[in-house]
């Protein structure tokens, strides 16, 4: 199997939503609810930051054809955005914010633990690095999760209503294309399907803990991987990509 | 049954041949004096970022490995590792930075954790076998008093964490096993 062409355009798709989610969290940063949190979520954000550098430098180099990841971060429209939609939903109160960054983390371990097992040594060695973050975020986002769920009547309320509204969101993590489907037979990416358990173990139970209703699965939304988003990715990229449109090349 | 015994990682034992050939002492001496430009105490090699040094004729080759992958102190330690070998008078420097195997606080070198604790931030803990196990809880640095709260995951930096002595009331850092 030539996997190259389908191979970058995975890679691509994971790199898109580590930079998306990423560039959401560094939306708090001046905005959080105390200074501790403001570097909390900044730092995390950092993470996101530095996991996409990684993918995108990768994706450049199975590409082949001259781009480097700045010009797939900065150059590249909103159709040709690869990401999920859950990551580019926009932050919300902090309630929401919480409520994704809780359920992309805990997707996050066994994604990345399958990963390390790439026979793509490179994203392999990017997975092994970003999995030992990412058990830091998720550790976080549950502390923030049963802080919030078993708190106030008010906190409580709002991290209901946002688990609610993102819900529907979730399921796409758990999607493959047939290309996609074609790198799982071959050894290259992790078997989103068969995740789920893993991720209901981390989920479920802190939920229950927290006082917190599971959302029942009524509806679903995808699109992201073929380009399909909500309106609120180009907003996000416009203000994200504006120094590379208008002044091209620019040097830090 | 027979019990299998694991070797060390051959990259880890390609990093250890460098640190150990005696060929490569002046430069691995030279580069003691690039520090992480956050923690000023602690030398890049000391911080287990700088994995390996090679030289071939004109070249020298460094190996380094990134901490937290956004940490933007990375670049600056990447630039003072060229112009230390470039002011030395070597004449070609080449940086690979390598992914695998994972860089990992227990590669922090034991002469560096009293600099840490000396410059205010408590050292960090072995790695746990359960990966998601809480961090234990770190002396303070500034008065040694055990009885520490954590403020916050995530402190100044990605790696560390922030926490409060209730002996002496002051916050301090406390770096992050990983």
């Amino acid at each position: 199997m030539h996997a190259e062409p389908e191979l970058f355009h995975y890679t691509l798709g994971l790199a898109d939503d580590a930079l998306v989610l990423g560039q959401r969290l560094c939306e708090w940063c001046s905005n959080a609810p105390f200074l501790e949190e403001d570097l909390a979520l900044a730092n995390v954000a950092l993470d996101f930051m530095g996991r996409a550098r990684m993918l995108y430098s990768h994706a450049a180099t199975l590409e082949g054809a001259g781009r480097d990841e700045d010009a797939l971060a900065y150059l590249r429209d909103c159709r040709e955005y690869r990401n999920l939609l859950i990551m580019e939903l926009p932050r919300g109160d902090f309630a929401f914010s919480t409520a994704r960054q809780f359920l992309v983390d805990a997707f996050n371990l066994p994604f990345l633990e399958d990963l390390c097992r790439s026979r793509d040594p490179e994203l392999a060695g990017i997975a092994g690095k970003a999995l030992k973050e990412s058990r830091y975020h998720y550790r976080r986002s549950r502390d923030w999760v049963l802080r919030l769920g078993d708190g106030t009547a008010e906190s409580h309320r709002r991290l209901q209503r946002a688990f609610d509204e993102i819900w529907g969101y979730t399921h796409e993590l758990f999607r493959a294309g047939e290309a996609e489907q074609r790198l799982v037979a071959a050894g290259f990416a992790p078997d989103r399907p068969a995740l789920r358990a893993r991720w209901e173990a981390l989920v479920v139970p802190v939920l229950a803990e927290a006082t917190l209703r599971r959302p029942e699965d009524a509806w679903s939304v995808d699109g992201g991987r073929e380009g399909t988003h909500t309106e609120h990715l180009g907003h996000l990229l416009s203000e994200l990509q504006f120094m590379q449109r208008a002044y091209p090349g620019l040097q830090w | 049954m027979l019990a299998r015994i694991p070797l060390m990682d051959a990259e880890l034992l390609g990093d250890r041949a460098s640190q150990q050939d005696p060929s490569l002492v002046a430069l691995w001496s030279l580069l003691e004096d690039v520090k992480d430009p956050e923690i000023p105490v602690v030398s890049v090699r000391e911080l287990g970022v700088l994995r390996r040094l090679e030289r071939e004729g004109d070249v020298v080759r460094v190996t380094i490995t990134p901490t937290w992958s956004g940490c933007p102190a990375m670049h600056a330690m990447e630039a003072d590792i060229r112009s230390a070998l470039a002011a030395a008078g070597v004449p070609v420097v080449e940086v690979r930075t390598r992914l695998a195997p994972a860089w990992t606080t227990d590669w922090i070198a034991g002469s560096a954790l009293d600099s840490l604790r000396a410059f205010g931030i408590a050292p960090p803990a072995p790695t746990a076998a359960d990966p998601l196990a809480a961090d234990p809880v770190p002396a303070c640095p500034h008065c040694g008093g055990s009885d520490t709260r954590r403020v916050s995951e995530f402190g100044s930096t990605a790696c560390k964490s922030l926490w409060q002595c209730r002996s002496c009331a002051e916050p301090f850092d406390a770096f992050k096993r990983i």
